[in-house]
């Protein structure tokens, strides 16, 4: 437990624990959808949070192509990497949710067609990175499909808004329970931490290969 | 590679801003689902086409004959109802008034056949306010 990452993400998983705890056996039950709804709890903290580690691979791409400083391309390798896992259960989680309540798995509504565009697209860039050699060439491409790859990020965000969809809006502040907020707060920090724990921690991994391959 | 970055930035704002672009117009042209106004507006065109049909229940309209589900969606006015007939098995939260998103076609006769009956669940989230409601969740949930 020596590096910084370990903590947060010890932290993360304390809270992750708590936030579960509380939003399956304390919050109330709702209304309409019944226990079923409890998935809210970790749903929606890893929808936020994927789009905010996506943002982060923006930032490092953004960073790599004004300094081509190597901490950018870390930062975009590391987070697409944590990105696609949190992708992925979103939409596992999504699944579950939508099935005793909408009546299916998937359907390809605006949100859901949106969310599926930027998994892959990021798992696309994930692959262009294994088969480009030379590491210059590839963190400049990557950055650059990462930059393209983000714009639908505010649309994955907003397309509920704009468009018809099956997926509910957002959710207000009055429009929700009280004793709902603290247990989804609590979880959507400590998703949060886990995330960067794991963005930190995928960095370090991706430092240790460049500088391996640039000694070469 | 330093004498290529203003290139490069000014090639990522345009592939940006069409990329924004494009994304938007496809918004516009790609429809989820039709309102029953948005369905009457279409007339015939509408006829024997496969499309999503959203809207709300009518309240009193729903009714259940064996397998056969009827009921009629309302648009966001409350003026406009399309007749719908479905033997797929509705969802437990499938109730009047609330949304739903049907897939089918409209036939000749202005009844929506649908083979796919989809709930559409609002963004509140509320403890039970009654002991009634709070029964009706515990029922429920059991079913």
């Amino acid at each position: 437990m020596k590096r910084w990452e370990s903590w947060v993400g010890l932290l993360g998983l304390v809270l992750v624990l708590v936030g579960s705890y509380m939003g399956l056996f304390v919050a109330p039950r709702e209304r309409f959808m019944g226990d079923v709804q409890r998935i809210m709890y970790i749903h929606v903290p890893t929808a936020q949070v994927t789009l905010l580690i996506f943002t982060a691979t923006f930032v490092g791409a953004v960073g790599w192509l004004w300094k081509q400083a190597w901490k950018w391309d870390h930062l975009v390798e590391g987070s697409i990497h944590t990105g696609l896992l949190f992708g992925a259960l979103l939409a596992v989680q999504g699944a579950v949710w939508a099935k005793p309540t909408w009546g299916v798995w998937w359907t390809w509504d605006p949100r859901l067609t949106s969310v599926a565009v930027m998994v892959l697209s990021f798992l696309g860039i994930l692959a262009l990175r294994s088969f480009v050699d030379d590491p210059v060439k590839r963190a400049t491409w990557s950055a650059t499909a990462s930059v393209i790859a983000w714009v639908n990020i505010p649309f994955v965000y907003l397309c509920v808004r704009w468009m018809a969809s099956l997926h509910q809006t957002q959710t207000q502040s009055h429009q929700m329970d009280p004793a709902m907020k603290l247990p989804l707060n609590l979880s959507s920090i400590a998703v949060l931490l886990i995330a960067i724990h794991f963005v930190a921690v995928r960095w370090r991994i991706a430092a240790r290969q460049r500088a391996r391959e640039l000694a070469e | 590679m330093k004498d290529k970055l203003p290139a490069i930035l000014v090639g990522l704002a345009v592939v940006g801003v069409l990329g924004w672009l494009a994304l938007g117009s496809v918004g516009d042209n790609l429809v989820y689902y039709w309102s029953p106004d948005q369905l009457e507006a279409a007339g015939t065109k509408a006829v024997g086409a496969n499309v999503r049909l959203g809207g709300l229940v009518k309240p009193g309209s729903i009714k259940v004959d064996g397998t056969v589900t009827t009921f009629e969606v309302l648009d966001g006015s409350g003026k406009i109802a399309v007749p719908v007939r479905t033997e797929a098995i509705p969802p437990q939260m499938f109730r009047e008034g609330i949304g739903v998103v049907v897939e089918g076609t409209l036939g000749d006769d202005g009844v929506f056949k649908s083979e796919r009956l989809m709930v559409k669940h609002d963004e509140n989230y509320k403890a039970p306010t009654s002991g009634a409601d709070a029964e009706a969740a515990i029922k429920a949930a059991k079913e």
